[in-house]
């Protein structure tokens, strides 16, 4: 103890306490602010759409009405079709985790087969686009990367900026990351148009387009990081910040040092 | 023959021809003084000059051209796309040339660390009040290095003609074309005719490396040739004086440190773009006016610029058949205009304004010029609020705030915090005086407690040395300027309100905490 108490004075005590104590309170919160995973039995087996219909009435019909006929708060779904479905609640986005500006991707809330049940329910309200798997199996053969790179700087890169990294939008809301989008969510996003994106039809970019949209967006969410550290892929931001902490930081560390006297 | 003997005969027949001995003897011995923040202008000679390296290595392979080429080289996502013959040989120099990566990454690393360092040693100069007599001239050929590095900058920015640097290119344009009457003039002459045209890369190309490094090499020569003559300004301390200048020799110990911090910068700007990519061109894509990428953003020395036309609101005005873009040109020309005129005028305003026409070595304490500082900070916070703001669309998307919120509340803050900066920054300093002179007067806090024999508690103060004492009372506290408001016949003297605001703004000038007086010390000794 006495050992210990000869150094409480010593000039690094403060700046060591002053992380330890950072250290704890962050650890804290992360440990106390951590989600609760929720976790779904197995379901009843009976027809298809009378489960989409269970599990509605269960988990959206208090904004989107009984009868998925909408309300105040939501939207009615009717004639959505399962593609918006599947993209929904597929990424999490629905049911929403609270009445922010924009619904966020999250864990999604149900299983994989009580999704495509709820497809199947919405789907039978009235026809509208269908979840799109058959149409992107074969991206890899009949899309382009560089045609889709192009297409996806001409009506993409303005939101999702230029490596689909994301970026703002007014008041609060924002294009999200297209990083961790398989193939089927992008082509859903696109003939959907979740939120505050735009649909963008068959006539204003072809199906096969589409397909080359999801390679271009594949291959940037493989691309490795050429030329070192990729520092988010947002552009010069990240570049100056860098430059005014390490960069000038370590040369006038080195000068401090180089200035001091021979003790 | 001895190998020193041989050495001597050479520099012998040298000396003989050139006369050179006598000049490096006195100039290899010149005293300069040692102080870590006096290398930061070195850091900024340092990258200049790994700029002009890696800079001739660029020039080789980079094709100044808008013509429109087919991409056939090694980046696959970019393969069979039409670009202009610019962009394809940034490509080529990132991916096809040995090293080309490596330079490109290097040289732009050293121009953004350069610019860095120029603001770092313009804060040391403008801070310590080293830019007083007789080195206005200097600070003004720093002001043109700091601007004409922005637009270096800016420039090579440009050159790769890539999906950012070509909506940088437009932003510019916009900029040129608000000026009243002769701007779409001017925009037409410098595109030679409608935007993006196939002549602009060509012409800043030439600019970039032609001309403006040749600027450069005429101003840091002259920057530095004064330096040399004036001598360094040092910091206050004991045997330093305004006569004098204590340090080492140039010869040896300046040239082994600043040679080895040559290498050091060197190595620095090299490990950062072996580690971290900058300016991922093959990223962006090529240029063409139809797209544009969400979080486009300058280098950060021109973010400021790009903060103060993001926060402007919509203004315009209509006048005999012209349009006025208020809103960018307030923010695009009128405001960086005063700012750059201001900082270029500085050292002749406050001179002005305090009086103070006396030749100036020893540079000052911040907290000694309280007024001063609270101006350096107050003018930083600006630059920080409108950078912060450069980068709105990321701050929001970063940390889930609305873009329109971060506006609204810039358009306030760039008004009412730089003055508050101000206050607490003067505050702050004259409170550091007060620090200063119960140093002198009572000593250091030594944390130890006593207990007298009349069980009182007292802490002990142990005295500060000579040398320390020195360094907290040797600066001058000049008294406010006064100026008679009428001359002996009670005639009302002339220019009477510039002399009021000259008293008034000397006395905001020279308000300080009276540093302690033999009297006071002598004073505490009695108790």
């Amino acid at each position: 103890m006495k050992r210990l108490s000869r150094y409480r004075r010593h000039r690094s005590v403060a700046p060591t306490f002053l992380v330890l104590a950072l250290f704890i309170i962050g650890t804290t919160f992360s440990v106390a602010s951590a989600g609760t995973h929720r976790s779904i039995g197995t379901m009843s087996r009976s027809t298809a759409v009378d489960e989409g219909r269970q599990i509605f009435l269960r988990g959206c019909s208090s904004c989107h009405g009984l009868n998925a006929e909408g309300g105040g708060i939501a939207p009615s779904l009717i004639g959505v079709g399962a593609a918006a479905v599947d993209f929904q609640v597929g990424t999490g986005r629905m049911p929403m985790a609270d009445m922010s500006q924009q619904a966020t991707r999250k864990q999604p809330a149900f299983n994989a087969d009580e999704i495509a049940a709820l497809a199947i329910y919405v789907a039978s309200l009235a026809p509208g686009p269908g979840i799109p798997t058959e149409e992107v199996s074969n991206y890899e053969r009949d899309g382009n990367t560089a045609q889709g790179g192009e297409l996806f700087r001409t009506n993409c890169a303005m939101c999702h900026n230029f490596s689909g990294q994301g970026g703002a939008l007014s008041k609060g809301k924002y294009a999200p990351s297209v990083m961790g989008s398989t193939p089927e969510q992008i082509y859903e996003a696109m003939i959907t148009g979740p939120q505050s994106m735009p649909v963008f039809g068959n006539k204003i970019i072809t199906p096969t387009e589409k397909l080359s949209i999801i390679k271009w967006i594949k291959a940037a969410q493989s691309e490795p990081s050429l030329g070192g550290a990729s520092l988010g892929r947002v552009g010069p931001v990240t570049e100056g910040l860098l430059i005014w902490t390490l960069g000038l930081g370590l040369l006038i560390g080195i000068a401090v040092w180089l200035a001091t006297k021979a003790r | 023959m001895s190998v020193e003997k041989k050495a001597g005969a050479l520099a012998n027949y040298v000396d003989e021809r050139t006369g050179a001995a006598k000049w490096l003897k006195k100039n290899l011995t010149k005293v300069f003084p040692d102080h870590w923040s006096f290398m930061l202008g070195e850091i900024a000679l340092y990258s200049f000059i790994i700029l002009l390296l890696t800079g001739v290595f660029l020039t080789f392979w980079f094709d100044p051209s808008q013509r429109e080429v087919l991409y056939q080289g090694g980046y696959q996502p970019l393969s069979g796309i039409k670009m202009s013959a610019a962009y394809a040989s940034t490509l080529n120099i990132s991916f096809d040339i040995r090293g080309g990566l490596l330079m490109r990454q290097i040289h732009h690393w050293a121009a953004l660390l350069f610019m860095a360092a120029i603001v770092a040693h313009l804060m040391r100069v403008f801070f310590t009040g080293a830019f007083r007599k007789p080195r206005e001239f200097n600070w003004i050929i720093g002001i043109g290095l700091l601007t004409l590095g922005i637009v270096e900058g800016f420039l090579g920015y440009s050159l790769p003609d890539d999906l950012l640097s070509g909506t940088g290119i437009r932003i510019a344009e916009a900029i040129l074309q608000a000026i009243p009457v002769v701007g779409s003039y001017l925009a037409f002459f410098a595109f030679g005719g409608p935007f993006p045209g196939e002549l602009f890369i060509p012409r800043i190309f030439t600019v970039h490396v032609l001309l403006l490094p040749g600027i450069f090499l005429a101003l840091i020569t002259a920057h530095l040739m004064l330096v040399w003559y004036q001598k360094h300004t040092q910091y206050p301390g004991p045997g330093r004086t305004e006569k004098n200048v204590v340090g080492y020799p140039l010869m040896p110990v300046y040239m082994a440190k600043a040679g080895g911090f040559f290498f050091i910068v060197f190595g620095v700007t090299a490990f950062l773009a072996a580690v971290a990519s900058i300016n991922p061109i093959w990223l962006y894509g090529p240029y063409t006016p139809a797209q544009i990428s969400a979080g486009s953003q300058p280098d950060w020395y021109m973010g400021w610029l790009d903060g103060l036309v993001r926060m402007s609101p919509p203004l315009e005005s209509h006048l005999f058949g012209h349009t006025i873009s208020w809103n960018i040109l307030i923010p695009g020309l009128i405001v960086p205009g005063i700012l750059f005129t201001g900082m270029a005028l500085y050292p002749f305003i406050e001179s002005w304004l305090t009086g103070d026409k006396k030749e100036h070595h020893l540079l000052d304490r911040p907290r000694n010029a309280p007024n001063r500082t609270a101006l350096g900070a107050m003018s930083l916070t600006f630059i920080l609020i409108t950078l912060l703001v450069g980068g709105n669309d990321l701050l929001a998307t970063h940390f889930a705030l609305s873009i329109n919120d971060i506006t609204w509340a810039s358009r306030f803050a760039i008004f009412t915090v730089p003055p508050i900066a101000f206050v607490i920054t003067k505050r702050l300093c004259l409170s550091l005086q007060r620090h200063d002179r119960e140093l002198v007067l009572h000593g250091r806090e030594t944390g130890r407690l006593q207990l007298m024999p009349n069980g009182e508690f007292v802490e002990v103060h142990e005295p500060i040395s000579t040398a320390k004492a020195w360094i907290l009372t040797q600066h001058e506290q000049p008294a406010a300027l006064e100026f008679p408001t009428e001359d002996s016949h009670g005639v009302r003297a002339p220019k009477g309100a510039l002399n009021k605001l000259r008293a008034r703004m000397s006395r905001a000038a020279v308000e300080q905490v009276a540093k302690p007086t033999i009297q006071d010390a002598k004073e505490i000794e009695h108790h």
